[in-house]
């Protein structure tokens, strides 16, 4: 439940604000973006669920912003209503900003891609939520994704009932998506985030996240709801093209189960969701030794490992890597090096 | 406080003297001041005058400290030289839904430190929303020989490691209670260093680790703890395994099964079911993980008298629940998932008369596309068949202001209210109007109510609703409501009892924040994040109240942490 920062508003219209209260006009405020680029948008990142919500939405008139109701959206509102899909309702829902002229576009709305959650909402510990996505994949495990029968029909016991959450989830047409929230930390940063895994369906679209995350300054749209920088923190560092200027790579891992850290899009995607526990993005410089373990995992568990002829239709590890630093324009993904002695947890990350 | 109380009691020493030569002896008064327990009636006792406040700071045992930065711990060990019990409580609630960046501190260790010196025989320690290291919990374990109940609760910085240490050192332990917490569960191992002679164990908590443990070991250790009363399994223990834990532990009090599906003989069954019904003290059960329709009939004869039920990590249908239900006449405290749907909470308004207190989670809060859950026709439902009813957290997709006002007509004796509607600023969904008249009427009926959460569609009325009838409010959670700065100005203006108000994403900005510069002092913690609060803001309001602890992160503060009362300085880390 530790997290970092909040999503939502961030370096906000201090001019606007100043106008209206005279006991804070400072200048050393207005270090953030004109605040026509305001966050605001809480709206947005919720994707298809906000109704008619847009919270502190400051015009250049220089008051808070009348707050836009039902009345704004009725197109939304019967969006809102419960019969009706996700995907007319996010429709609608940018229709209804485009409408309201925020700055925010219906890119982000698309880009919410269904996952359209905002950072702690709604409000339940980590813990529960953690344990719901377990339980669900624990049914799975167990094979509990249908009714369930007694075999022992002697019994006055016998009767069909539906197995836990899984079954619940299963209403026929309804999309099954749970959040899998993991920890990201970046090296130099030391705020870290958390992304949720099964709001991504590809190495690429969780690539890309992560860019948007900790490399975009905080204008950018977060559309999965997960917590933005604070400048403070990014002033400090230096900025990331800095960083990045090719003085520095940086390479994509993840703790597995085991403890291990691994380099990230060496597995199927499907079988990283069920090994990782957090993903940190490490400087090629200390990612020495993440060779692919696979094969000493092999021994150590027997554990299915798919390559390219017996599953066609994944990717090789070469061509997953290659897609991935495609789609990070502004930073490279490090190449894997050999090393003699395994990475081991004490030596990588130090955990706060 | 210190030093207006001791002011205080200067004026009134004369006074005191003049009675001393009729008034009881220091022991007598002590005895006397020891029997309470109420640590608010206690700060009243202290303040009657300076005999009065030397015999409560002798005679106290227990020490609770909502907000650990508000007082150092060597503030705490020089008032109260005898203390055996400490609850501490650290982050802003928030940290619970992780809008409180890591490494924000509230680190236990520094106390731990002062309590070894000053209270070499502390017994207790209950955490809740601290940061506790392995090495903290070894350090604890090592230096407290007396100690008997460790319990943590929304904590996080350590793992199982140090639950080992716990079990290995402390030869006098009675409590252990891991409820959920950010536990790096590496292992189940640390269940075996309770070494054999060991034997005191009453509380034992763990249903919220993963790991499997040794069973083995657990069955031995429950066999030999015959003092057991509490025990709360994870979801590794099987229905087998429950049973036979239960032979050898039917004195039980609180019982947290395992997983509760598997396959089971009639003979396994029908045995599952009698070790259940011997226990006949048994008062609060959970855990029941996966739990379907066909085992919960093996619970039947165990519920009797059954005040707490813990459903919320399984997904019952409702005509499941109502089944149970029926069995369980005495229930005063229920937490189901809304997987029972209206129908599920119609069984428990025609079950459950003494019911007191309702909890439903949702059990898939993202999914926009359900149309299940609970709406207000299950609330209005309990609401008639429950008028006991004070306690409720209520997630839910809609919501009417009529189903409200009906709601705590019928339940006028609320305390805490507790309304999630899940999609953020949604209005009245018949109406379309919003929210702010069931609130309204929340605040109006229910007059002792101390905690209140909103959501929904607000606009200000519905602050100034709560600032003029909320008398009795002590906590207050704000989120995506409000119009403008008097939204906040009127529940700081109003509410003479806040402590503990937390708002986000609001439209509350500076003129709201310091409008409450003389309430701050009275209460706990203000926590404002997403909101229009500016960084000067925040500065000027700590410049005048140079006795608060002001935190504020961000360029537009993304959030604003207001720790009041003086003493504290916080060590910030990496700001």
């Amino acid at each position: 439940m530790e997290g970092s920062g909040v999503g939502g508003s961030e370096s906000g219209s201090m001019s606007t604000v100043s106008r209206d209260d005279n006991m804070v006009v400072s200048s050393e405020d207005s270090s953030c973006p004109d605040e026509s680029e305001l966050e605001l948008g809480l709206g947005l990142s919720l994707g298809g669920k906000s109704g008619g919500f847009k919270m502190h939405q400051l015009s250049k008139g220089g008051q808070f912003a009348r707050i836009l109701t039902a009345k704004d959206f009725p197109s939304v509102i019967s969006a809102a209503s419960p019969s009706s899909s996700s995907s007319s309702s996010s429709s609608s829902l940018s229709r209804a900003n485009v409408t309201a002229g925020t700055k925010r576009t219906a890119d982000s709305v698309a880009a919410a891609n269904g996952s359209s959650q905002v950072v702690g909402w709604p409000p339940i510990r980590a813990y529960r939520m953690n344990s719901m996505v377990n339980q669900e994949k624990n049914l799975a495990a167990e094979g509990f994704n249908s009714t369930m029968v007694n075999h022992k029909s002697e019994t006055s016991m016998v009767e069909k009932t539906t197995a836990g959450i899984g079954k619940y989830q299963n209403n026929g047409n309804t999309k099954l998506r749970k959040s899998l929230f993991v920890k990201a930390n970046m090296d130099g940063i030391p705020i870290g985030r958390k992304v949720d895994l099964n709001a991504h369906e590809s190495y690429e679209k969780l690539a890309k996240t992560l860019e948007d995350m900790f490399l975009k300054t905080t204008s950018s749209v977060n559309p999965t709801g997960s917590m933005t920088l604070e400048l403070g923190a990014m002033k400090k560092i230096t900025r990331p093209s800095k960083l990045l200027d090719g003085s520095s790579d940086f390479v994509l891992t993840y703790e597995d189960r085991e403890g291990d850290w691994m380099l990230v899009g060496d597995v199927p995607w499907e079988m990283f969701l069920s090994s990782v526990k957090r993903l940190r993005i490490m400087r090629t410089s200390e990612a020495t030794g993440l060779a692919p373990q696979l094969q000493e995992r092999n021994q150590r568990q027997k554990s299915y490992v798919p390559t390219h002829e017996t599953l066609p239709s994944l990717k090789t590890f070469a061509e997953t890597k290659s897609a991935i630093r495609d789609s990070m324009n502004s930073w490279q993904m490090g190449m894997m090096v050999e090393m003699s002695k395994p990475l081991c947890n004490s030596e990588c990350y130090v955990r706060p | 406080m210190e030093s207006s109380e001791l002011k205080r009691s200067k004026d009134s020493v004369n006074s005191c003297e003049s009675a001393r030569r009729s008034s009881f002896p220091d022991e007598v008064l002590e005895r006397v001041l020891s029997l309470l327990k109420s640590h608010r009636d206690r700060s009243s006792v202290s303040l009657v005058c300076k005999d009065w406040y030397n015999a409560e700071r002798w005679s106290r045992t227990h020490v609770f400290i909502g907000n650990c930065y508000s007082v150092s711990p060597e503030i705490v060990a020089r008032r109260f030289p005898r203390i055996r019990s400490v609850t501490l409580k650290g982050k802003p609630r928030f940290s619970d839904f992780n809008l409180v960046p890591e490494n924000w501190g509230a680190d236990i260790h520094a106390w731990l430190v002062v309590f070894a010196a000053k209270y070499p025989f502390l017994e207790e320690l209950r955490l809740k929303r601290m940061a506790i290291s392995d090495e903290s919990l070894e350090f604890l374990a090592v230096s407290f020989p007396n100690f008997k109940a460790l319990s943590l609760l929304s904590c996080d910085g350590f793992s199982t490691n140090g639950l080992a240490a716990i079990a290995t050192h402390c030869k006098n332990l009675t409590e252990l209670d891991i409820q959920e917490n950010g536990i790096d569960d590496i292992g189940g191992s640390w269940l075996s260093c309770f070494p054999e002679s060991f034997t005191t164990l009453e509380v034992l908590n763990f249903a919220n680790l993963t790991s499997d443990i040794n069973f083995d070991m657990l069955e031995k250790l429950v066999g030999r703890c015959k003092s057991m009363r509490v025990l709360k399994l994870n979801r590794s223990v099987s229905l087998e395994q429950l049973q036979r834990l239960l032979v050898n532990a039917p004195q039980l009090a609180e019982l947290g099964t395992g997983l509760f599906s598997q396959e089971l003989t009639i003979r396994e069954y029908e045995e599952l079911e009698s070790a259940l019904s011997n226990c006949k003290n048994m008062h609060t059960l959970s855990g029941l993980w996966d739990a379907t329709g066909m085992y919960l009939p093996a619970l039947y004869l165990a519920c009797t008298h059954l005040t707490f039920l813990n459903l919320s990590y399984a997904a019952l249908q409702s005509v499941e629940l109502a089944k149970l239900l029926a069995h369980c006449p005495q229930l005063k405290r229920l937490w189901v998932l809304d997987s029972v749907e209206d129908k599920g909470l119609e069984a428990v308004g025609l079950n459950c008369p003494l019911l007191e207190e309702l909890r439903v989670f949702p059990a898939d809060p993202f999914d926009n596309e359900i149309v299940h859950g609970v709406t207000e026709a299950g609330f209005v439902a309990v609401s008639f068949g429950c008028p006991r009813l004070h306690y409720v957290l209520y997630f839910c997709r809609q919501m009417t202001n009529a189903a409200v006002a009906t709601i705590v007509q019928n339940c006028p004796d609320f305390t805490h209210f507790r309304l999630c509607i899940m999609n953020p600023g949604q209005p009245d969904y018949l109406t379309n109007e919003p929210m702010d008249e069931a609130f309204g009427a929340v605040v109006k009926t229910c007059t002792k109510l101390q905690r209140l959460s909103v959501s929904g569609l607000l606009t200000d009325l519905t602050f100034e609703y709560i600032g003029r009838y909320a008398k009795n409010l002590e906590t207050l959670s704000v989120a995506f409501a409000g119009r403008s700065d008097w939204g906040m100005q009127c529940v700081l203006g109003g509410c003479p009892k806040l402590r503990k108000l937390e708002i986000r994403d609001c439209p509350f900005g500076n003129a709201a924040l310091l409008s409450g510069l003389e309430k701050y002092e009275s209460m706990r913690s203000l926590w404002m994040s997403a909101c229009n609060v500016t960084m000067n803001g925040c500065r000027l309001l700590a410049r005048e109240m140079p006795r608060l602890n002001v935190e504020a992160r961000g360029g537009m503060p993304h959030h604003l942490s207001l720790l009041s009362e003086m003493l504290g300085t916080r060590q910030t880390e990496n700001y």
